[in-house]
């Protein structure tokens, strides 16, 4: 136990570093992920191709190898990213991006059929549409989808441990190697932080749902 | 909204000029940008032919390594995926029991393990087992870790799967006198799996790229061992090697949700293949008056 209590500190930099990655990551993933759905649908082949080809490769690619491209890939064809965190935000949020992407897009052909044809009517153009009528209504639908995008997001921050990142888990595998008499509680530590992320964004999820959830 | 035409006319003939103008310049774009990434390969040297032809030469004992670290990649996921069906299965029906000292404690597991990172449940099973006397081989680290959470997942599908059957099917199987463990096994269970199936494929996609974790603990998986390999030859086959590591996972992981979608279609385009389903002799293999 003391092991926890003497390295609250630690626990807590380790916590807001899995927080402040999650959401730039999570901040990329979204506007990278609405982009290339709007690619996807709309009427330009090249751009539609290049939104598929996107989300196949990209969801079909651990994310493991994805962040390893970042650290150890880049360098090799002499690139070279600012540091760690930036690559791990832009792993995460490359990776996401696919996620949402597919979120997204299901949300937009769940919008009726009606209300593309009525925008089109008035004579909204192909942008127009998309961004006053059809992806209002699609956000709605994909709160769900999202949130649980967001959620596998925060755990897929965990792989930074492996690519010197220090957030939680980084921080669990640290004070396990330092006190290996209090390696459980240690580890509880870390999923209780996890937990705290989850449980609340589930939580928040839901209420989120019921306030904005348009039923059809 | 499944016709995407909706959101924009049919072009007209300006409408297709512009479209196939902008095909163009896209296309030249992309070709430029795949051009002057060719360039700048060309000129750090990595488009050489000596540099790829370490993963095709067996004597630099690359392809068989590969091939060896794909076999055991697949050996965790396939481990992995048979343990964490079985608990999953179980888990989901422990989480619908209508005993509360079975289905509180069961619901409480599977809510543990779904909200806990995997990689946290792998280094666990790496850093602490141990400490309480359970020596685990690499192997078994890492199953054990994917398993944990993949059993959680699975059988939250499972019990959405079969909380999803129609409640005639299990009232119908209780009225004919079956018990509680033959509705759950012979009634619930299979249609479950069937609606579920697309859902439980994607699933074990996931689990498969998740067996790319064992590099963090050392197992020799496909990444560990591309590693291995560009510590062994030099940074000099850095880029094929990875590159390489990452055309499998892709194809491999790629074939595996063609498979999922495949499936997805097909118990789609009948809303009751969960219930009545013809038998396969009554799909002729060879059409009719061809040979």
């Amino acid at each position: 136990m003391s092991a926890i209590l003497d390295n609250l500190d630690l626990y807590w930099s380790g916590f807001l570093t899995t927080v402040s990655l999650s959401v730039l990551a999570a901040l990329l993933a979204f506007a990278l992920g609405t982009v290339l759905a709007a690619f996807r649908v709309s009427p330009f082949p090249p751009l539609a191709g290049f939104g598929t080809a996107y989300v196949e490769t990209v969801r079909n690619t651990p994310l493991t190898v994805l962040w390893f491209f970042m650290v150890f890939g880049l360098p090799l064809l002499n690139l070279t990213l600012p540091s760690f965190f930036v690559a791990g935000v832009l792993a995460l949020g490359l990776y996401t991006a696919a996620f949402v992407c597919e979120a997204v897009r299901s949300g937009i052909n769940s919008v009726s059929a009606g209300q593309a044809e009525a925008a089109r009517a008035i004579g909204l153009t192909f942008t127009q549409s998309l961004r006053l009528v059809v992806l209002p209504q699609a956000f709605r639908t994909v709160v769900p989808p999202l949130g649980n995008v967001w959620i596998a997001l925060v755990k897929n921050s965990s792989i930074g441990a492996a690519f010197a990142v220090t957030e939680i888990t980084a921080v669990a595998t640290r004070l396990a190697n330092s006190n290996p008499a209090d390696v459980i509680a240690v580890f509880l530590g870390a999923a209780v932080a996890y937990l705290v992320l989850t449980l609340s964004s589930g939580l928040a999820l839901e209420i989120i749902e019921r306030r904005v959830v348009v039923l059809r | 909204m499944s016709d995407q035409t909706v959101l924009y006319d049919h072009l007209g003939p300006k409408g297709r000029r512009n479209v196939r103008i902008g095909t163009a310049v896209g296309a030249v774009f992309l070709l430029g940008l795949i051009a002057l990434a060719l360039v700048q390969l060309q000129q750090s040297g990595q488009l050489e032919g000596e540099r790829w032809a370490i993963l095709f030469d067996p004597d630099t004992g690359v392809p068989q390594g590969l091939m060896r670290a794909l076999l055991a990649t697949l050996r965790a996921a396939v481990v992995a995926m048979a343990l964490s069906m079985l608990l999953g299965a179980l888990l989901a029906v422990g989480r619908l029991s209508e005993h509360a000292w079975v289905r509180v404690p069961i619901t409480a597991v599977v809510q543990f393990f779904r909200g806990v990172p995997l990689l946290l449940l792998i280094l666990f099973a790496y850093l602490a087992l141990p400490q309480l006397g359970i020596d685990l081989n690499l192997f078994w680290t890492l199953v054990v870790g994917l398993t944990a959470y993949n059993m959680a997942v699975l059988g939250e599908i499972f019990r959405a799967g079969i909380l999803s059957v129609d409640r005639g099917q299990w009232e119908a199987a209780y009225a004919l006198g079956l018990r509680k463990s033959q509705v759950m096994r012979l009634v619930l269970v299979p249609q479950a799996v069937r609606r579920m199936l697309p859902a439980i494929v994607s699933q074990l996609v996931t689990l498969l790229k998740d067996t790319s974790l064992g590099f963090i603990i050392g197992y020799f998986e496909l990444l560990r061992q591309g590693r291995a390999y560009v510590e062994f030859y030099g940074a000099r086959y850095g880029l094929q090697i990875y590159v390489a590591v990452a055309i499998i996972y892709i194809s491999v992981n790629l074939m595996l949700s063609l498979l999922a979608r495949w499936l997805d279609k097909r118990t789609s385009r009948s809303p009751k293949a969960a219930a009545v389903e013809l038998p396969d002799e009554y799909e002729p293999v060879v059409p009719l008056g061809r040979e």
